[in-house]
């Protein structure tokens, strides 16, 4: 009987509860305007992504490395719902990560994307960074040294 | 209340886009007229726009076997050849990736695929990857649909297929059909661009 309990307790792991809050574009729009004096550092990604998968160790990385200097990251996944429990989740467990992870469920792409930054084509992976109302926004993928050096602009006053 | 907020978040977006400059001088514009190209089809052989004599235009569609935004949207693209292709707007479907990053988007692994989904249309390799970044393609799938004039193929819509990439009986607007139907009927496209989610164009 205690065997049995044990197993059902490690099936269950994967399925732990990660939270996941989930967003509409209206709903994640105050996460990309917070009037405070933290650097904001927004990625977009999904699991499937190899070059957001390849950079988000980077992103992780910061978010320790800068906790001190009010450096705060969001990971605002955009996998399809179906794989939250399949896929998404599964990953923040597997890698702990540290950074917050949302996810943004808005099907009227040709509004958001425009919304979140006017020049975004909508290509994955991208990154926003902003302090107050100094942001800047950029559809590329990062080395971690370019990424610091894109931080470093916004600690400095 | 939603309405009102969607409503004025709208109003914002257009109110912001009037005043910001389009710093993108990549890739065509509405208008710009389109190269024509020689790309390998899943069956070997050598496809160009030229090809299609009686064509009004095309649905120039870049797409690819690995990202899921491209995949949810396989039936959609293969309907639009359906029902285009005969009124003169047939799908050309090309393939932008660099395989050696993506090697689920070999030539094997695009024949596979078009036979899985039955493809009636054109699916060519940008081979050397010197077609895309013409077109300013950065992500699958992208479309734009071409007019041919005296003057050549001319930009006419560039964006997304629809309005809701994750499920296709939820689409209230159908960009790409609208586009298409309106030049058959000599109108004005309403909305000629729009911006769509995708997988970043692998180099």
């Amino acid at each position: 009987m205690k065997q049995f309990f044990l197993f059902i307790l490690i099936i269950g792991l994967p399925f732990q509860d990660v939270k996941l809050e989930v967003y509409d574009y209206d709903g994640l729009e105050p996460l990309l305007h917070q009037k405070d004096d933290k650097v904001h550092v927004v990625n977009f990604w999904a699991t499937w992504c190899g070059p957001c998968i390849k950079e988000l160790p980077y992103f992780e990385a910061v978010n320790e490395k800068y906790k001190e200097d009010q450096v705060d990251v969001l990971l605002v996944s955009l996998d399809f719902p179906s794989k939250y429990e399949t896929a998404l989740k599964p990953y923040i467990k597997k890698h702990q990560l540290k950074s917050k992870v949302v996810a943004l469920n808005d099907t009227d792409q040709n509004r958001w994307i425009a919304a979140i930054d006017e020049n975004w084509s909508g290509a994955l992976p991208a990154t926003i960074i902003y302090k107050g109302d100094k942001r800047q926004f950029y559809e590329k993928s990062f080395t971690q040294e370019e990424l610091e050096t894109e931080i470093k602009q916004f600690l400095k006053k | 209340m939603k309405t009102l907020k969607l409503f004025s978040a709208v109003v914002l977006v257009f109110a912001l886009s009037a005043f910001t400059i389009n710093t993108s001088d990549k890739g065509y514009n509405i208008g710009d007229k389109a190269t024509d190209f020689s790309l390998e089809n899943i069956d070997g052989k050598m496809v160009s726009l030229s090809d299609y004599k009686d064509a009004k235009g095309f649905i120039v569609t870049f797409t690819c076997n690995t990202c899921p935004y491209a995949v949810a949207y396989e039936d959609r693209i293969e309907a639009l050849n359906k029902k285009y292709a005969s009124q003169g707007f047939p799908v050309i479907a090309i393939m932008p990736n660099n395989i050696d990053v993506k090697p689920g988007d070999n030539m094997k692994s695009m024949q596979t695929r078009a036979k899985e989904k039955g493809f009636t249309f054109p699916y060519l390799m940008d081979k050397d990857q010197e077609i895309y970044p013409q077109y300013g393609a950065t992500k699958t799938p992208h479309i734009y649909v071409l007019e041919k004039t005296n003057d050549g193929n001319v930009v006419r819509y560039i964006g997304a297929i629809d309005d809701n990439y994750q499920d296709a009986k939820a689409v209230k607007v159908k960009y790409v059909e609208d586009a298409v139907d309106a030049l058959l009927k000599g109108e004005t496209i309403k909305v000629a661009e729009t911006k769509a989610i995708g997988c970043s164009i692998k180099v």
